[in-house]
């Protein structure tokens, strides 16, 4: 029976990945701010799939209490097989780039949360020598742009961050995977205009985890956006910072 | 949050149409913030859109979308008590319960509605004239008033307003959560007998004789034959099946069957598609289908319950007009006459109708629920022309003058005055209503159509 500790459980697109992980008859433990959505959705993901579901609240900009949460985390789950990390925050682009406090406090959710959380959860892996990181980041990351730069960047050393990990984990038998996902219809997202293919959180939930049946590296979702950011990355940067994305 | 998406939409029927602000929250404290912000001039819950005319429509306000919010909040599965988040559909109910033994008490003809709004709507089914509404099976909601306050409300607490929201067409508040007894079932499939009829008469005489022996029962009417034939019909008569009704290989799994796929209807049909001619086609093809003894054969619950879900977007076969359901009840007393009257009408205004299902209700519930005893007929009518809507007001007319009333859930034409002739008891809910939503920020075009939000009694 797998474990497994759903960091940021609120989201809906954490939502999708842990209904098809429980389908698959994992027992979860859901990690995120809101205690009250957090106990709503193990109750119905404990009643769907007649699994195990705990539920614990952690602040992602809490840094300091991170490792102690993870630590009770996994006593509670009784091990750990995996960790999904899907903790994020776009903010209001891009207002809150041009301010420090707000610019500061989309690194931290996105980023710096992500290395102090997955860093004690990569100790416990990288000692049992098995298990899998399955962090969410963006395509946004890819190539910073001026609409939401502040956003690109943190997602980007999220990315960056989880490959680190990959490469030092990989030798352990512990799987990294990187997602990094398209537009995906959620609140995020909900109302904006002129937005390319915006897929469904549950397709996104299930693609998500079909690649933990795959090798460790980088996904795109959908999988069309591998070509599109290596397009977007190939543009010289003299041009590229003229275009106005 | 305060992120909203401007649609113009309509109910399941296509007809009317109207644009409104739609947010879609996915955490219950967003829907707190919603009406905390007060953006709109009004707002009201939207599940599947599945309710015909406009009930979930609210020009130039707010939206409320409940289809994120759709989680089992507990399951008892000794009793059968289930809480479920206001999004929660009815399909979705079946697809996890059915296969522990549990089945919906009350379900309408499509299972893509939400809890909620059958709540709302204090839907009926099959088997009303045994077991009533959905609402005798209600046993508790959670509701989010308009100052912010939750309340949970039941026949004990706070039973003024859970009576009031039975049928409220979600004008006292958001319904949060419903808590719902379901019915113990030893399979997924029911066991139905089918009956032509050669007239009206005896389509009533016969669903009348044999109503009480059925847990469901429904006929299905030809509303194109006239003469001495008109109100010929199929008797739809079925009990869920024990697992000794069943054949080998459906004992072994009584909860398993092979789901039929579903079709879509890709585009719009051309308007002249439908028509007397195919429709009479349709009905005469069905009508001779069931010759001979047809009964005890054994169905899954999707096709005796649903069978128009396997066809997505079938509203789409009425073409780019839409539709009108219409559905009335008349009482006992009078409906052999009014029910002629109505079918007579249809014909001479030249109104073919797809679909005409009629039915015997039970006892009435609630305060402005529709269902009341008697017999109710439901019709699928394209909309073709303005001539329809005189003819919609004659029916309206002659269903009041018998003493009936029109169903809020699918209606889209009723006035004001005649909603206040047809519920009676309509004062006592106002009263509600103002004590519970004073500033009436929650708002319809049905509810401003029948003057049932801001305006003076």
């Amino acid at each position: 029976m797998k474990k497994v500790l759903i960091l940021g459980a609120t989201s809906s697109i954490a939502k999708a990945i842990a209904d098809e992980l429980a389908s698959q008859g994992a027992n979860l433990f859901l990690a995120g701010r809101n205690s009250l959505e957090l106990e709503r959705t193990a109750r119905d993901l404990e009643i769907r799939h007649k699994i195990e579901v705990n539920f614990g609240q952690v602040d992602s900009k809490d840094f300091v209490s991170h490792a102690s949460f993870i630590k009770e985390a996994i006593e509670d789950l009784g091990g750990i097989d995996g960790v999904v990390f899907a903790i994020g925050h776009l903010g209001e682009q891009p207002q809150d780039s041009h301010d420090g406090e707000t610019a500061r406090e989309i690194v931290d959710i996105n980023f710096t949360s992500a290395v102090t959380l997955l860093s004690s959860v990569a100790n416990v892996l990288e000692d049992q020598e098995y298990g899998f990181i399955l962090g969410l980041s963006s395509v946004a990351g890819d190539r910073a742009r001026q609409s939401n730069y502040v956003y690109g960047a943190a997602k980007g050393g999220l990315s960056l961050y989880l490959q680190g990990l990959r490469n030092r984990l990989d030798r352990y038998g512990v799987q990294v995977i990187t997602l990094k996902l398209g537009f995906v219809d959620t609140p995020m997202t909900y109302g904006k205009k002129r937005l390319f293919w915006v897929s469904s959180p549950e397709y996104v939930g299930r693609l998500a985890c079909q690649t933990l049946k795959k090798s460790a590296g980088v996904y795109y979702i959908p999988c069309f956006w591998r070509m599109i950011m290596f397009i977007i990355r190939c543009v010289p940067e003299r041009i590229f910072k003229k275009l106005s994305l | 949050m305060g992120k909203f998406i401007e649609k113009n939409l309509s109910g399941w029927a296509q007809y009317p149409r109207s644009t409104g602000r739609v947010y879609r929250p996915e955490k219950l404290q967003s829907i707190v913030d919603i009406l905390r912000d007060r953006e709109e001039h009004s707002y009201i819950g939207r599940g599947m859109g599945r309710s015909y005319g406009d009930a979930a429509l609210n020009e130039g306000g707010g939206l409320i979308l409940t289809d994120r919010i759709r989680r089992f909040l507990s399951f008892n599965s000794i009793t059968g008590i289930a809480t479920c988040e206001a999004g929660m559909t009815l399909g979705r109910i079946l697809q996890v319960l059915v296969p522990q033994g549990w089945f919906l008490p009350v379900t309408p003809g499509t299972k893509f509605v939400t809890i909620a709004g059958a709540v709302a709507c204090d839907v009926h089914g099959k088997n009303h004239h045994v077991d009533g509404s959905i609402s005798n099976f209600v046993l508790g909601l959670d509701l989010l008033l308009a100052d912010g306050r939750f309340l949970s409300c039941s026949r004990e607490e706070n039973a003024d307003l859970f009576w009031a929201t039975l049928g409220g067409m979600g004008l006292t508040g958001m319904i949060l959560a419903v808590t719902l007894s379901l019915r113990r079932i030893d399979s997924a499939f029911i066991q139905v007998d089918y009956q032509r009829t050669k007239d009206l008469d005896e389509t009533m005489t016969l669903l009348e004789d044999q109503d009480k022996q059925h847990t469901y029962s429904v006929a299905w009417v030809d509303g194109l034959a006239s003469g001495r034939h008109l109100g010929r019909g199929v008797l739809i008569h079925g009990d869920h099946a024990s697992s000794q009704d069943l054949s080998g290989r459906q004992r072994l799994a009584p909860f398993n069957f092979n789901h039929r796929c579903s079709w879509n209807v890709p585009f719009q049909f051309p308007d002249f598609v439908l028509n007397r001619l195919s429709i009479g086609a349709f009905n005469s093809l069905y009508y001779r289908r069931f010759q001979g003894n047809c009964s005890g054969v054994i169905v899954d619950y999707d096709r005796f319950f649903y069978p128009l879900d396997s066809v997505y977007k079938w509203y789409r076969m009425y073409g780019r007009q839409g539709f009108v359901q219409y559905q009335c009840v008349i009482p006992l007393e009078t409906s052999s006459k009014a029910l002629k009257e109505i079918l007579d009408h249809l014909r001479r205004d030249g109104i073919p109708s797809y679909l005409v299902v009629l039915k015997r209700f039970g006892e009435e519930t609630g305060i402005i629920s529709f269902p009341k005893p008697g017999y109710t007929l439901a019709m699928d009518i394209p909309v073709a022309g303005r001539q329809l809507f005189s003819s919609l007001k004659k029916l309206d007319r002659c269903v009041l003058n018998n003493g009936g009333r029109v169903y809020l859930g699918k209606d889209a034409c009723l006035s004001a005055g005649s909603f206040r002739e047809m519920y009676p008891r309509y004062g006592e809910w106002l009263d509600l209503k103002q004590k519970f939503d004073p500033k009436n920020i929650f708002s319809s075009n049905l509810s401003r159509r029948l003057k049932i939000s801001g305006v003076q009694k």
